[in-house]
């Protein structure tokens, strides 16, 4: 591989979006306004057109690894502002500005007449800058940088209704515990520091083999160093990816306007935590205990999340609870040492559920609800979605042929083959998984576009109660009293994104269909020189019977739904009702909230008014606040007696005055 | 010949009056004639001295003295006036507005 010199549309990339973002901040109020797509869109537009150059270079077999400019320097601590363009980061380019291009133009339409609008395109493009600059960034704090910026963009997206109090919240609450993890991974990288004294990529991954075996030691154990740094990494990337124990965010974050949800929450930022792990595999590889611990995360989370999305009624929370699911598969991956497809999955998963998401907002931009027993029966006014829908539930489900089918099979696969006895326990989660992510998907759409149509007695309430007086909709503010037969298909700025994606759902996998199907493994075979590639001793049979096995799995939790949702759709009810220790947990979402709330929330709280603001804040701060100015006055209120306002007690101390000063120049001559 | 003592003692009894009569009287006027009387004191003292000490810089200094206390007069009185315009008074104990 060879190297290259830094070319201007590699600069450009992250560049435009920073551009789009500046001109509709400053002048979005008074110019752009309802124009303000103009410049977004076509911001992130060139950057794809420059992200596609890029990719150009590195299948040409260069990399580019170069500094634009010296960040710090102080001392022996130096940290530029550089760039470095691997295919890992192509296929991440890839991802992020063809996900991020096709959002920005679903939102045309999504957030049309909003009064927000020229604020809500530039978040969007400064989070795409962000996003770019953590991918693409040569060092460690860059890529802590464009984290924290994500992160930021986050929580300004999230709370975009910032009038609904429900939003507000969820925004803080994406930010506070996203912080717990980037507690975390600030360490880590100060551990990255510490151990090699510089936090470049390029000067820390060819030497972490002198790092095995030591240990340091690490508030008062002495810990195996790698495992260390490999797990303070993973903190970060638990919280940005919303992994157990702390996804408790992401599902609350669906306040946000959906293609925020799609952008930020399925497609590109949630997946930043595997992209972290992927490109510190040579540190993660270092450790088993690290690897397992991913694995195990990965595992906990991706069931945990499905088996909560069976029983959710909002239609963008079970999407949400989908992508925590699909973000596990992606960490077993990297647990099993399959860097490459689980980066693969993230690639595939970017297109299906961001499809899945616009999709779902094209439906809620039309209904006014996020309530799925409120719909139902769309099939007929909503052709477009409908299928792309289908499509990309059949994707995520893993139905054979289609995008999502390749990369969760190389992932079950992985898992399988690895023949530890954390893979064994992976494997047997990852194919509940498989279940569970077609039924609940199909779920979804024969509540929402089969059968009869069940909001009409709520329609009007729903309208107003669930998308509030924030989202103001122009064209369709006129729904708000009217029955279902009004319904109509989305406009064409919406599903003409919709059916790219859906493009990108059906075939965005085969290029890296595996060789015993026939293909090439492209996908592998361009991130080896990366991430390399696990040794996997398995005979072609037992992938057939794996493949096989899942994909029956999958094909069951399809059926089941069918049977459930279409035939016998007062089977869930009772079935609810006869197991409602199990429903109210699930439904519930396994009471993590109510512990969180009860563990961390309330001590907090009690903390903040019986301690901080009554001690603290009360006697301390206020007493000093108060008392000096107090003081000055008490001190005043003496003095101010000698202010008599009689001229001779004035002339009488200032000649008394006089008379001490000469004695003094007298007496101490 | 006068010894300079004298001249001494007596500008200490003038100064003396001048404090006394600033000090003692409630009249503005009065008042102001006191310091008329504390710099004449001051003026006897400096030209003796300058005498005594066989020195012009005394004498200079008395004319700065009478030049400034020339002044003091002029300005003191024009506010006496406009005071007196505005409280139909000269007495002191009458004019506390800035009292504290």
């Amino acid at each position: 591989m060879g190297n290259m010199e830094l070319q201007y549309y590699h600069v450009l990339i992250p560049l435009l979006p920073l551009l789009g973002f500046l001109v509709n901040i400053l002048l979005g109020k008074e110019v752009t306004r309802y124009k303000a797509h103009w410049p977004a869109v076509l911001a992130v537009a060139g950057s794809w057109i420059c992200s596609l150059a890029s990719l150009r270079d590195v299948m040409a077999g260069k990399i580019i690894d170069a500094d634009l400019y010296t960040w710090i320097l102080s001392g022996s601590f130096k940290v530029s502002v550089g760039f470095l363009i691997d295919p890992l980061t192509a296929v991440m380019l890839m991802v992020v500005t063809t996900c991020a291009m096709l959002i920005h133009i679903y939102a045309v339409g999504y957030m049309h007449g909003d009064t927000g609008y020229y604020r809500f395109f530039a978040y969007l493009n400064l989070f795409t800058f962000c996003m770019l600059m953590l991918v693409m960034g040569n060092n460690f704090l860059q890529l802590y940088f464009g984290w924290e910026g994500v992160g930021l963009c986050s929580y300004f997206l999230i709370g975009y209704y910032f009038n609904k109090k429900s939003a507000a919240d969820a925004g803080k609450k994406a930010f506070i515990v996203n912080r717990f993890g980037d507690f975390g991974f600030g360490i880590g990288v100060f551990m990255v520091f510490l151990t090699f004294g510089t936090l470049h990529y390029a000067d820390v991954f060819p030497h972490v083999s002198s790092i095995v075996g030591k240990t340091v030691n690490f508030l008062g154990w002495n810990v195996d160093l790698p495992t260390l740094i490999a797990l303070l990494l993973f903190c970060g990337a638990v919280g940005k990816s919303a992994q157990f124990p702390l996804h408790v965010w992401l599902p609350d974050a669906m306040e946000g306007p959906t293609p925020v949800s799609a952008l930020i929450h399925a497609a590109t930022m949630v997946t930043a935590g595997v992209f972290l792990v992927a490109r510190c595999s040579p540190i993660f590889n270092l450790s088993e205990i690290a690897m397992n611990t991913v694995a195990i995360i990965g595992a906990i989370t991706m069931f945990f999340a499905a088996t909560i999305a069976i029983t959710q009624n909002d239609i963008k929370r079970i999407i949400a609870f989908s992508t925590c699911s699909h973000l596990g598969y992606m960490f077993i991956a990297c647990g099993m040492g399959a860097y490459a497809a689980g980066i693969f999955h993230l690639y595939t998963h970017a297109f299906f559920k961001a499809l899945l998401f616009l999709a779902a907002g094209s439906v809620i931009h039309v209904v006014h609800t996020n309530d799925i027993q409120e719909m139902g029966g769309l099939r007929k006014y909503m052709p477009i979605t409908y299928a792309v829908f289908v499509i990309a539930g059949l994707s995520a489900g893993g139905f054979p042929g289609l995008s999502g089918f390749f990369s969760k099979d190389e992932i079950i696969w992985s898992a399988y083959a690895s023949h530890s006895s954390v893979g064994k326990f992976v494997w047997v989660l990852a194919l509940a998984g498989a279940f569970f992510t077609p039924f609940y998907t199909f779920r979804l759409i024969f509540l929402t576009f089969h059968g009869k149509y069940r909001g009409a007695a709520h329609h009007e309430e729903a309208g107003l109660g669930s998308h509030g007086s924030a989202h103001v909709s122009g064209h369709d503010s006129g729904h708000e009293s009217h029955g279902e037969h009004h319904f109509h298909e989305s406009p064409k700025v919406m599903t003409i994104p919709l059916m790219l994606l859906a493009i990108g759902a059906v075939a965005a996998g085969w290029v890296g269909i595996p060789p015993i199907l026939g293909g090439g493994g492209h996908f592998a075979e361009f991130l080896k020189p990366i991430v390399g590639h696990p040794e996997f001793h398995a005979s072609h049979a037992e992938e057939w019977g794996v493949m096989a096995l899942s994909t029956t799995i999958a094909l069951i939790g399809l059926a089941m739904a069918a049977f459930l949702y279409l035939r016998k759709s007062d089977i869930p009810e009772k079935v609810s009702k006869k197991f409602s220790a199990v429903y109210d947990v699930l439904y519930h979402k396994y009471y993590v909230d109510e512990l969180y709330n009860f563990l961390f929330i309330q001590p907090t709280l009690k903390l903040a008014g019986k301690v901080l603001v009554a001690i603290t804040d009360g006697k301390m701060i206020e007493g000093v606040v108060n008392g000096v100015p107090g003081l000055i006055g008490k001190f005043s209120q003496k003095l101010r007696r000698f202010q008599t306002g009689t001229v001779h007690h004035y002339a009488i101390f200032m000649a008394a005055g006089a008379v001490f000063i000469i004695a003094l120049a007298i007496l101490l001559r | 010949m006068v010894p300079l003592s004298w001249y001494m003692v007596l500008s200490l009894i003038v100064f003396c009056i001048g404090v006394f009569g600033f000090l003692s009287r409630k009249n503005i006027i009065i008042m102001l004639m006191s310091i008329e009387l504390m710099l004449n004191a001051v003026n006897i003292n400096l030209i003796s001295m300058s005498h005594y000490l066989q020195d012009l810089r005394g004498q200079i200094l008395a004319f700065f003295v009478i030049a400034v206390a020339a002044a003091e007069a002029a300005i003191g009185l024009a506010i006496v006036i406009a005071l007196f315009r505005n409280k139909a008074t000269a007495h002191v104990d009458e004019m506390n507005e800035m009292k504290g």
